[in-house]
């Protein structure tokens, strides 16, 4: 029981008890809701039975007399004021240079308007910021291709091993996994015309052309675009990025290029990879499933692909390359701030990656069509 | 009377290095109490073991007579709600807002209305002196004072009785870090509170402390400010009559 009221006539008598702190918060706020009901025209507060006042309590017990006040109710204290109260009193009176009521109420009014101005800024600026890091970036690169000593040959080495050597298990086991589902389906299908010799001509040009490439780029955005994102992003809200510019090193140079180069690198290689993983499992797929053996399949790979087959899949990794490469630093030098902008921009890192890699892809595609290739 | 804390024996090591070698200390009520002692001395480790984040070798630390060391987390639970601490660089979550910092230890142990968890919110982040507008802003958008200010608040949102802080004054300007001292005074009497604070600032500790310890060779050496300032040893000579400080007293 920490709450005694007794209303007579237009005189409401409170008298509170018992422990008045924070773990008792949520009882409290029920008495002070059934205390400072309004209806009384007078009401007497009698602290005298409280053991423990902290200062969420004394907040609730303040709050009584301010919303009785509000109501109109004339407020009489039985005994002392707690002094807790009057500290509170003080920290509220300090802030005297609060935004007046008027002055606030206008703001409010207008706030539609600035908010789509501010955003419409912001717009504004986002779009400027991409531009200027592509065009800063694209000339660091120039610069580092005309005079190759900037190129920071222990840093591309670095990425080339984190991107490309440490991919290698797992580009290698989804490329032979992938290929033996195409072959898989494929041989299937083209059993019911008689055709199970296709398979290798399916197999060999899909994954040559277009699936080695692809799911390379796809798994390095993954893991490499996110990984450059959240290393610049980290850096940056470290101050080091700053640290870097303040030292007269050009975080473009040092942290971007780099880590482009490392990749253009590792990428190509990577996909070598995936395409021989991928002639493997159609290899193992076509003898188990289609009787058909090594020599034959290779026999069978060598009149399926043109010339150029292999070079038209290759061609496409230095350009995701580039792509995966500028879309993570460019969000990791974005974040400022906080860490949740850290997670954001990681994660628009690898999505807009994936995307752009698709996109391209796709005009590599239509390219390709119109060469005849 | 009881002390509010009491450290007995702490012995840390690291490898080969031993940070502490049965370090005592004991703080009373009410008291400002100094934490010195050379980079590398332990200062932070101590703050850590008595905060119960990390775990001495041997040793024990009691706050309020509640064992801090060798208990299970729900009990040191109990005891983390009755300190607030401050951390060097504020250390405040970058995600949230001041208000919903300061709102985040009450909104985790107890069950409060969301009017009355704003409000109480609000009160603490007057009570440290800064505009209300603060109250939505998020940490990267305060200047380095008010980043302390708010961190305190926070450090404040359970009503705590002791309040721990490292570094309360370092990065801030002479006047911002006289005005944070007299605010950290301000609160001490008016809150009944216990303050301990390991600080760098001869003119912090000259401010505010009435008791002082200093860690030499694993190893605390505390008392009155005006018994460490005519202390033998060496170091601590060096550290209160050295040129610095021939300056801080000099002002006053």
């Amino acid at each position: 029981m920490k709450v005694h009221i007794r209303d007579e006539g237009d005189e409401r008598a409170i008298g509170l008890s018992g422990r008045w702190t924070l773990e008792h918060v949520a009882d409290l706020e029920k008495i002070v809701a059934r205390a400072a009901a309004p209806g009384a025209a007078r009401a007497t507060l009698d602290p005298g039975g409280i053991e423990a006042l902290d200062l969420t309590g004394a907040w609730l017990l303040r709050a009584v007399e301010a919303r009785l006040e509000a109501a109109g109710t004339a407020v009489r204290w039985a005994g002392d004021r707690p002094g807790q109260l009057a500290f509170i009193d003080e920290v509220i009176a300090r802030q005297g240079e609060e935004v007046e009521e008027e002055e606030y109420r206008r703001r409010l009014v207008t706030l539609p308007l600035r908010t789509v101005g501010r955003l419409t800024l912001e717009a504004r600026d986002t779009v400027l910021d991409h531009l200027s890091m592509f065009g800063a970036v694209l000339v660091v690169l120039g610069r580092a291709l005309v005079r190759p000593h900037r190129f920071r040959l222990p840093s591309v080495v670095r990425h080339v091993f984190e991107t490309g050597v440490t991919a290698i298990p797992i580009v290698a086991l989804i490329a032979f996994l992938i290929s033996v589902i195409v072959a898989y389906i494929g041989a299937q299908q083209l059993r019911q015309f008689g055709g199970e010799i296709f398979v290798v001509d399916l197999v060999t040009i899909s994954v040559l052309r277009e699936l080695g490439v692809l799911l390379t780029a796809i798994i390095v955005a993954g893991r490499s675009g996110s990984a450059f994102a959240a290393e610049i992003g980290v850096m940056k809200l470290n101050d080091e990025v700053d640290a870097l510019r303040a030292i007269g090193m050009d975080p473009i140079e040092v942290l971007v290029v780099p880590r482009v180069l490392g990749l253009v690198v590792a990428m190509p290689l990577l996909t070598v990879l995936a395409d021989a993983m991928g002639l493997a499992g159609g290899a193992l797929l076509s003898w188990s499933l289609v009787d058909i053996t090594f020599t034959q399949y290779l026999e069978r790979v060598n009149e399926a692909i043109a010339s150029t087959t292999f070079w038209v899949g290759i061609v496409k990794a230095p350009v995701f390359a580039v792509v995966i490469a500028l879309v993570g630093t460019m969000r990791g030098m974005q974040v400022r701030g906080s860490s949740r902008e850290l997670g954001r921009l990681t994660t628009v890192a690898v999505v807009q990656s994936i995307f752009l890699v698709i996109l391209f892809d796709a005009v590599f595609a239509v390219i390709f069509m119109e060469l005849d290739i | 009377m009881e002390p509010v804390i009491r450290v007995d024996g702490i012995v840390n090591r690291f490898g080969h290095q031993v940070v502490h070698d049965g370090l005592d200390l004991e703080v009373m009520p009410g008291e400002v109490f100094g934490i010195v002692g050379g980079s590398g001395s332990g200062k932070s480790v101590l703050l850590r073991t008595m905060l119960g984040l990390q775990l001495p070798i041997s040793g024990t630390v009691e706050i309020e007579g509640r064992r801090v060391t060798g208990v299970s987390p729900r009990e040191l639970l109990d005891v983390k709600r009755r300190y607030g601490v401050t951390f060097q660089h504020g250390a405040l979550f970058t995600a949230l807002t001041v208000a919903q910092n300061v709102e985040l230890p009450l909104a985790e142990y107890y069950d409060i209305g969301q009017d009355t968890l704003r409000e109480l919110a609000e009160l603490k982040i007057r009570m440290v002196g800064l505009p209300l507008e603060a109250a939505d802003k998020y940490p990267a958008q305060l200047s380095g004072g008010m980043t302390k200010r708010a961190a305190l608040a926070r450090a404040l949102a359970l009503d705590p009785v002791l309040l721990f802080l490292d570094e309360p004054t370092s990065g801030l300007d002479p006047i911002s870090a006289a005005a944070f001292d007299r605010l950290v005074l301000y609160l001490q009497k008016s809150l009944k509170l216990t303050v301990v604070m390991i600080t760098h600032d001869l003119d912090t500790i000259y401010r505010t402390c009435n008791r002082v310890g200093v860690i030499v060779e694993g190893k605390m050496i505390s008392g009155t400010l005006d018994e460490i300032v005519r202390h033998e040893h060496p170091w601590i000579r060096e550290y209160f009559h050295g040129e610095r400080s021939r300056a801080v007293r000099a002002r006053r």
